[in-house]
């Protein structure tokens, strides 16, 4: 009933060519001959019989109450089958991944710009806005708080019950009083970035004509997601199923729900289908964003250059919904100091509630903005103790042994000195003379506004970290169902799991895990779905680690099963049985020798095990900030060599290099476009990427003005991978995905820093900042 | 809302006449970005692609008569040479796929403050050719913006095409954005050298409520330029007359901050390109 | 109103079309053609591109009206079913792909690019690529698959 117009089958796969290779493989993926044809369908792309188009009204105002709503005129205009309200809502009125807090259509009061206030479902989509725009709501107009120290003054109106601030964080560590002899200061500023995922927000609800109802959606965790719907429709979660669209990128912006209820309610309330598709501007209202902060960092030393205190006060804007900041300002607090050992630190950190647009995940998740500050911070303590920055940081890289300020020791391979001394010994892009080169090549490109004429080159470095995976004790566990049987005369594995493929490669690593472990040729991995258990979320790097092993654990469940089967059957030839292993679609024995093949074992028998994955259990932090609160620890390095027009304020990124360990490089091709994504993102955050808020309201949501980089602006990544392994993880792997946006960035502004002089702490820089005006 | 689809010029103006609210669409590259973003509900558009008229330039009297509808992908290769100025602006519009839909005509129907092509325009001394029932007339491009998005247009005119002379001289353009590609001009400046009649133009876009020029600036550039027979003895100009050219250029912009820069920031910015541009055109005038 | 045109070598008619509908939204929604997809609805990504009478085009700036009768090919047309266009296997190769959701895009757009300039340098293919946005492969990749594509197409008989 489902499909993208005009795939002839019917719930046709995602994953369609065969996966070629095991672990350790740049395999190509299997949905790719449908992403480059065209054919792969999106969330925006699908289509059922009967479907209406769903549109969402949304506040005007930053913060106001609501006195009445309308929609008598609404509900008469052309196409419109249906407008929807608060006050049609079945079950709880609020949502929220942490804490409920969120209207599914504001009630009482809204509390940002753009929250969704009133629903339709029309034939046409031009129906459903014009009809929105006719539902007529009396709001009381209230002054918002935009002001996130105000919010902590316990100043202005408290936004929710219990105050505006949504959590207060102190990690004291060592002596709080340690006296340094050098100390250097500084105050920085990171504006808020967006997702910016270039598929927008979009699903298909289809009611089942039994009161329940299948949801096809671009999401990042279908459980998290089907939990909180039927908690909103008051539906037992067993009659709200869920199935993956595709999905065009998420990067954190997928966390939280933006059309899903919406969809559900229209859907259920018609008894058609109802697709609801935002667009840009919408998108830009329809999901979180990337904290914005101001983080204020002493850092004191020795003189030798040995950190002796870093102290830290972290504000962060959370807006107006909790979304995940709590676990935002977590890890804020947790990486404050950055990848170096300091023997003392007081860290300090707020997130607030405002009126200005809520923020949660995005890739780096609190890490991007300390590290920002904290690399600053390195910088200008080795300027003031005429050290070369790489020199500082090497004297204090964590090495395995040390700890976090929270306390949690540091063990396996803690590479982050290895790792800076990689990115500084790989060779410098050549410097030729800015006047000879091809505009394409210098500080404004084609715009023609230097032919070398101000151009200065500066070098920077950076190193950051985070953790890998849930913590402060959220349960962190993945769930794979992995089937093995004979499909038309061949072996085939199956892997089953609801884990969200967003692009990252995941449906490829599981393939590629169960080609190993199973040693067959031909593996299917099945659409994601929620007829299986929760694979979690696919963020804070850890799908490959906990669904990765999941799918492993599944495997090798269902490889004993195999081998009990051929053990029973063949006798086990005098304990043979024991050296026996599957590969090339055979049973084989120590030597390599077939004992028997997979076809002939199996007959018509299925051997199916699903499996959860649980990684070590994490703690939450006291009230001192100590405790062991991380799973697992995934470190990077940056340089980046950048040009800078200082008349004009305008930057071009010549060269990023980076060093990563990634325990282990499960599909290389894939690690390294991780590598490369990630630090087109902190690129983007250094230099352009920043919603700009004023009041309360978004003032450029568009990809007019919110500017991402274009392939003009991204420069080639030199990068060495390193893998050294962690004994916990699945094959010794590490997350991948979010190190190469953390300190991407913060080398972007050291070089800048360098080329100019002057002390940047505004982020992302902007021409006025590189000027005396 | 009606869409009305003429196949020859004559009926492209008798349906403005007939119809003045329909909004005339070219390349659409803003049109329908209103319209995708429901910011506007036109009652009728007037597709004009359907008019052969529109997309042809031919030489005319010592001067170029460049169709509205020719794209910027087509002034770059076809009109590159005779027009540098105007190619170079259109060489920093948007994307591919931007500049073959796109057209000069469409720029001067939307008439933003922000238009690549206006800077070049104004330098070079363009005209724009404006015509209905009742005849054209031909409106000098510093007398057609009257104010943020508003033009001289009449009701019932459309913009046929606009004249230039082939560039007597070098010509710039320049603009600045915080993106190396695809990025509407903080601010931009246009400067044309006629070493003919010892003139110079120049044009500033982004930078006031119209595209501007700075003629003040080119006064003194000009008189600089004659005084010291720098025309004929091709000697560069004393480096204190490059930077008052740059200043008086940055005094005729009348900036405002918005969310793409600051008045201060595009004051400094085009006091900058005034003077690379000019060093540019200079150096191409003397190597030639 | 009643549009009808050329799709990828084939007569398409839809009736009822709303006269502010983009040429995109048309190919989607009334054709049944998602291959050009919506991204930024105001020609800032390219992720619509397509070509309109042999011109690569945003069409989520084109009016659905404005296509009347004329030729449009789309991604889906490129290669013969079933089969891909060299270009379509050197972006899978090379890794170019990850979301994929700017991939058929930026594959009508190199289609645009090689067939005018068969062996781009790297500044060339930036500058021909620049109105196509991609968010997940930091860029590297697709000139890595623009080359092989390239060559390919440049050795190929």
């Amino acid at each position: 009933m489902i499909e993208a117009r005009p795939l002839p089958t019917r719930q046709r796969p995602l994953a369609q060519s065969a996966i070629t290779g095991g672990i350790g493989e740049s395999v190509k993926r299997p949905e790719g001959v449908l992403k480059v044809s065209g054919d792969f369908p999106y969330s925006s792309d699908l289509w059922a019989e009967g479907m209406l188009w769903g549109s969402t009204l949304r506040s005007p105002h930053p913060y106001a109450r609501i006195r009445a709503i309308d929609t008598t005129e609404a509900a008469t205009m052309p196409g419109v089958h249906l407008v929807l309200t608060h006050a049609d809502l079945p079950g709880r009125k609020v949502y929220g991944l942490e804490i409920a807090d969120q209207p599914v259509l504001a009630f009482d009061c809204v509390r940002y710009e753009g929250e969704a206030v009133a629903l339709v479902a029309a034939e046409h989509p031009e129906q459903a806005r014009r009809a929105a725009a006719k539902v007529k709501v009396d709001y009381e107009v209230l002054e918002p708080l935009t002001d996130p120290e105000l919010a902590i003054s316990g100043e202005g109106p408290s936004l929710h019950e219990g105050g505006n601030i949504l959590r207060r964080l102190r990690i004291e560590h060592g002596d709080q009083n340690a006296p340094a002899e050098v100390v250097v200061s500084g105050e920085y500023v990171i504006g808020m970035q967006d997702q910016a995922p270039l598929g927008p927000e979009s699903g298909l609800a289809v009611p089942d004509g039994e009161g329940g109802v299948d949801l096809y959606i671009a999401t990042q965790w279908l459980h998290v997601d089907r939990d909180q719907l039927a908690a909103v429709l008051a539906l037992p979660p067993e009659r709200v199923r869920l199935t993956l669209a595709g999905v065009g990128g998420a990067f954190g912006g997928r966390e939280d729900l933006s059309m899903q209820a919406h969809a559900c309610l229209l859907a259920l309330r018609t008894g058609r289908p109802v697709k609801i598709v935002y667009g840009r501007q919408e998108s830009f209202v329809g999901h979180v964003h990337r904290h914005p902060g101001r983080l204020r960092y002493e850092h004191g030393a020795d003189s030798n250059g040995k950190l002796v205190y870093v102290k830290a006060s972290i504000v962060l804007d959370g807006g107006a919904y909790a979304s995940s900041s709590t676990a935002v300002i977590s890890n804020a607090c947790s990486f404050a100091s950055g990848p170096y050992a300091v023997p003392n630190a007081t860290i300090e950190g707020w997130v607030v509630y405002t009126n200005n647009p809520p923020c949660g995940a995005m890739r780096g998740f609190g890490s991007v903005q300390n590290c920002f500050a904290h690399e600053a911070q390195m910088d200008k303590l080795a300027q003031a103790l005429g050290l070369d920055p790489v020199e500082l940081r090497l004297r204090n890289a964590f090495q395995t042994g040390d700890s976090l300020v929270t306390g949690q020791p540091l063990e396996g391979s803690i590479p982050v000195a290895e790792l800076l001394r990689r990115v500084f010994s790989m060779p410098l892009p050549e410097t030729t003379d800015a006047s000879r080169r091809d505009l394409r090549e210098l500080p404004g490109g084609v715009s023609n506004t230097t032919h070398g004429e101000g151009v200065r080159r500066g070098v920077g470095y950076a190193a950051g970290f985070k953790n890998v995976g849930y913590s402060e004790g959220f349960p962190d566990y993945s769930t794979a169902r992995v089937t093995l049987r004979v499909v038309e005369g061949r072996s085939q594995a199956e892997v089953h799991t609801a884990s969200v493929e967003v692009g990252q490669g995941l449906v490829t690593i599981q393939g590629q895990i169960a080609r190993t472990e199973l040693g067959v040729s031909q593996v299917v991995v099945l659409n994601a779905d929620t007829r299986v258990g929760s694979g979690g979320s696919s963020s804070a790097s850890r799908q490959t680690y906990i669904t990765g092993g999941a799918v492993k654990t599944a495997c090798e469940a269902v490889r004993e099963r195999v081998l009990e089967m051929a053990r029973s059957e063949l006798g086990d030839r005098a304990g043979r049985g024991e050296t026996w292993r599957l590969a090339d679609d055979r049973l084989v024995d120590a030597s390599g020798r077939t004992v028997i093949d997979l076809v002939t074992l199996l007959g018509d028998e299925v051997v199916s095990e699903e499996r959860e994955y649980r990684p070590r259990p994490t703690e939450p932090l006291d009230e001192r900030g100590q405790g062991n609160a991380h799973l697992q620890l995934a470190f990077a390095a940056h340089r980046a060599v950048v040009d800078v027009d200082v008349e004009l304020g305008l930057v071009h990124v010549v060269e990023l290099a980076t060093a990563q360990d990634v325990g282990k490089a499960i599909n290389p091709q894939a690690v390294e476009g991780q590598l490369e994504g990630g630090a087109a993102q902190g690129l983007g955050l250094a230099i352009m990427e920043q919603v700009l808020v004023t009041d309360g309201k978004i003032l450029n949501p568009s990809f007019t003005d919110y500017l991402i980089p274009t392939i003009l602006d991204m420069p080639p990544v030199r990068m060495e991978v390193l893998e050294l392994g962690d004994p916990l993880s699945p094959y010794g792997l590490k997350g991948v995905g979010e190190p190469p946006a953390i300190s991407s960035g913060p080398a972007v502004l050291a070089a800048i820093r360098a080329a100019t002089g002057r002390e940047v702490s505004h982020v992302p820089v902007r021409p006025d900042d590189l000027l005396d005006l | 809302m009606e869409f009305l689809q003429p196949t020859s010029w004559r009926e492209a103006l008798e349906m403005k006449t007939a119809r003045a609210e329909a909004l005339p669409i070219a390349g659409g590259t803003d049109v329908l970005v209103d319209l995708n973003f429901d910011r506007h509900r036109p009652e009728v558009i007037l597709d004009l692609n359907r008019v052969a008229e529109l997309s042809e330039w031919q030489p005319a009297n010592g001067r170029l008569r460049v169709g509205a509808g020719v794209s910027y992908s087509r002034i770059i290769t076809e009109l590159g040479q005779r027009l540098p100025g105007l190619a170079m602006a259109s060489r920093s519009v948007g994307s591919p796929q931007i500049r073959n839909r796109g057209t000069v005509g469409g720029n001067l129907g939307s008439a933003s403050p922000a238009g690549d092509a206006h800077p070049a325009l104004l330098a070079a001394g363009a005209s724009i050719e404006v015509t209905s029932l009742r005849g054209s007339r031909e409106i000098p491009v510093d007398e057609f913006f009257l104010g943020p998005k508003r033009n001289a247009l009449k009701p019932d005119e459309l913009i046929a095409g606009f004249w230039l002379r082939p560039a007597p001289g070098p010509q710039q353009f320049a603009k600045v954005g915080t993106r190396n590609a695809m990025v509407i001009a903080v601010c931009s400046f246009g400067l044309a050298l006629d070493p003919e009649q010892q003139t110079v133009g120049t044009g500033i876009g982004s930078a006031g409520p119209t595209p501007l020029r700075a003629g003040e600036a080119e006064r003194f550039l000009a008189e600089a330029l004659g005084e010291g027979d720098h025309w004929r003895s091709g000697q560069p100009l004393p480096e204190s007359a490059r930077e008052r050219f740059g200043e008086l250029v940055a005094r005729a912009a009348r900036p405002i901050d918005d969310v793409r820069g600051t008045a201060a920031y595009r004051r400094r910015a085009l006091a900058v390109l005034a003077r690379r541009t000019f060093a540019w055109a200079w150096q191409e005038y003397t190597a030639q | 109103m009643r549009i009808s045109c050329r799709v990828n070598g084939e007569v398409r008619e839809a009736d009822q079309v709303w006269p502010g509908e983009s040429l995109l939204w048309f190919l989607r929604e009334r054709l049944g053609l998602p291959g050009a997809k919506n991204a930024c609805e105001q020609g800032e990504c390219g992720s619509c591109s397509i070509y309109l009478e042999g011109n690569l085009v945003c069409a989520c700036l084109v009016l659905a009206g404005q296509a009347q009768n004329r030729d449009i090919v789309t991604v889906e047309g490129l290669a013969e079913p079933g089969a891909l266009h060299p270009i379509q296997a050197a972006f899978l190769e090379t890794g170019a792909v990850q979301c994929g959701f700017c991939t058929p895009g930026l594959i009508v757009a190199t289609h645009d690019l090689l067939r005018r300039n068969p062996e781009p340098s790297d500044a060339q293919i930036k500058e021909a690529l620049a109105g196509n946005l991609c968010r997940c492969t930091g860029y590297a990749k697709i000139i890595a698959a623009v080359h092989l594509a390239a060559g390919r197409l440049v050795s190929a008989p």
